[in-house]
């Protein structure tokens, strides 16, 4: 039997309603790339998901449709899922930190700026 | 420079068949790709391409739009209520999505005279049809690149990839040599500067693809020994556009005068 759908499209291409017995063998799959937009230049490329494609070349044409159509961007990075080396989630306690180290924190530089930015504003005044 | 209140009645006449022509191609292999969308072979290339119809019938949409300020009835009462006879599009873009690589083959010979087309016209003496060309451009680049790296990739492919694209290719030829069947107002569109001809888009276009097929390693056909699907561009239509035309139009003609 084949499948009868309300969407004509679906009717037309006479699909069987059986499923296809055959997944698809391991080599054929197309490997995964992680890919990174810019929103503006000279800002960081930032991560936005992943994808799958034959090659890279074909990796940034497809990217560029999921990742690229509905936000601002100027430029795309494509990078194969398995270039990247990535630490352990058994691991994460390594990023930890003791509360007695609060001077190590960036938290200061934010002062930094809010101190710069009076100091301008002053100046214009 | 002129707009739409410069042209003498020939003129006019002759813009005015060139904006169906085009966006009757547009919106008709808009939709036929849209038919694409949940088949394609992958996610993410029925993402890709769903979104690059949608592309097509933004494009077909700003071209009835410019009709409509020449006095023409309003974008959806043009693309939506015409008979099959008054459409201008090419074969080309009639025929069924069929398996994918004629989709794929098809997209790139059209997108490649699309992208080359727009581009001439973004010179366009006709200054409204200029405006228009200029904002299709990016698109359009993405579309191209979208294409040629798809046959490149088939064409280069293993298994049975090369022999059916090379097949594709075969089919779709003579149809996309049909995008540039001439119309009676060639002389007039050229010697206005509205456009530069389908002779010399022809010429460019095969300029453009040969190499891209060739690099791909398939064969090209001999144009010589090829008839070029004409007849779109008179009304004169394959019996593909019909079903689709009912198809297209079958929620419009539920109630014409829906609010969307």
């Amino acid at each position: 039997m084949s499948i009868k759908s309300i969407d004509p499209r679906i009717t037309r291409e006479n699909l069987s309603d059986v499923a296809d017995q055959n997944p698809i063998k391991e080599l054929n799959h197309w490997q995964t790339y992680e890919v990174f937009h810019q929103t503006k230049k000279g800002d960081h490329h930032i991560h936005v998901g992943s994808l799958h494609a034959p090659n890279a070349e074909m990796a940034l044409i497809l990217a560029k449709e999921q990742y690229a159509r509905r936000y601002e961007c100027v430029n795309i990075w494509v990078v194969k899922s398995s270039n990247v080396f990535t630490s352990d989630y058994d691991d994460e306690d390594i990023f930890e930190t003791t509360p007695e180290k609060m001077y190590r924190e960036a938290g200061g530089y934010k002062v930094m700026e809010k101190i710069n930015k009076y100091k301008k504003e002053r100046k214009g005044v | 420079m002129n707009g739409i209140n410069d042209f003498t009645e020939i003129q006019t006449e002759a813009a005015k068949n060139l904006l169906y022509r085009l966006a009757d191609d547009q919106l008709i292999l808009g939709h036929r790709n849209s038919e694409c969308t949940g088949l394609g072979p992958i996610l993410e290339e029925d993402i890709a391409f769903s979104s690059m119809a949608q592309d097509k019938l933004g494009h077909s949409q700003a071209l009835y739009q410019l009709l409509h300020n020449m006095g023409e009835k309003d974008p959806d009462t043009i693309a939506f209520t015409r008979k099959v006879n008054e459409y201008k599009c090419c074969h080309l873009v009639e025929y069924p999505i069929g398996e994918y690589d004629f989709s794929l083959m098809r997209h790139f010979l059209f997108d490649m005279s699309e992208a080359i087309r727009f581009n001439m016209l973004s010179s366009s003496s006709f200054e409204p049809l200029a405006k228009i060309a200029r904002k299709f451009k990016g698109e359009l680049k993405y579309h191209t690149m979208h294409a040629v790296t798809w046959i490149n990739q088939l064409g280069t492919g293993s298994g049975e990839s090369p022999f059916r694209i090379q097949k594709s290719l075969d089919v779709c030829f003579p149809l996309a040599l049909g995008i540039f069947e001439p119309s009676k107002y060639e002389e007039t569109l050229i010697s206005e500067k509205i456009f530069f001809g389908e002779k010399a888009l022809q010429e460019k276009w095969l300029e453009a693809v040969i190499p891209v097929l060739k690099n791909a390693g398939l064969v090209i056909p001999d144009i010589e020994n090829v008839t070029a699907a004409y007849g779109g561009r008179e009304g004169i239509h394959t019996e593909y556009l019909k079903p689709l035309i009912d198809e297209m139009t079958e929620v419009y003609k539920i109630d014409t005068g829906a609010e969307w």
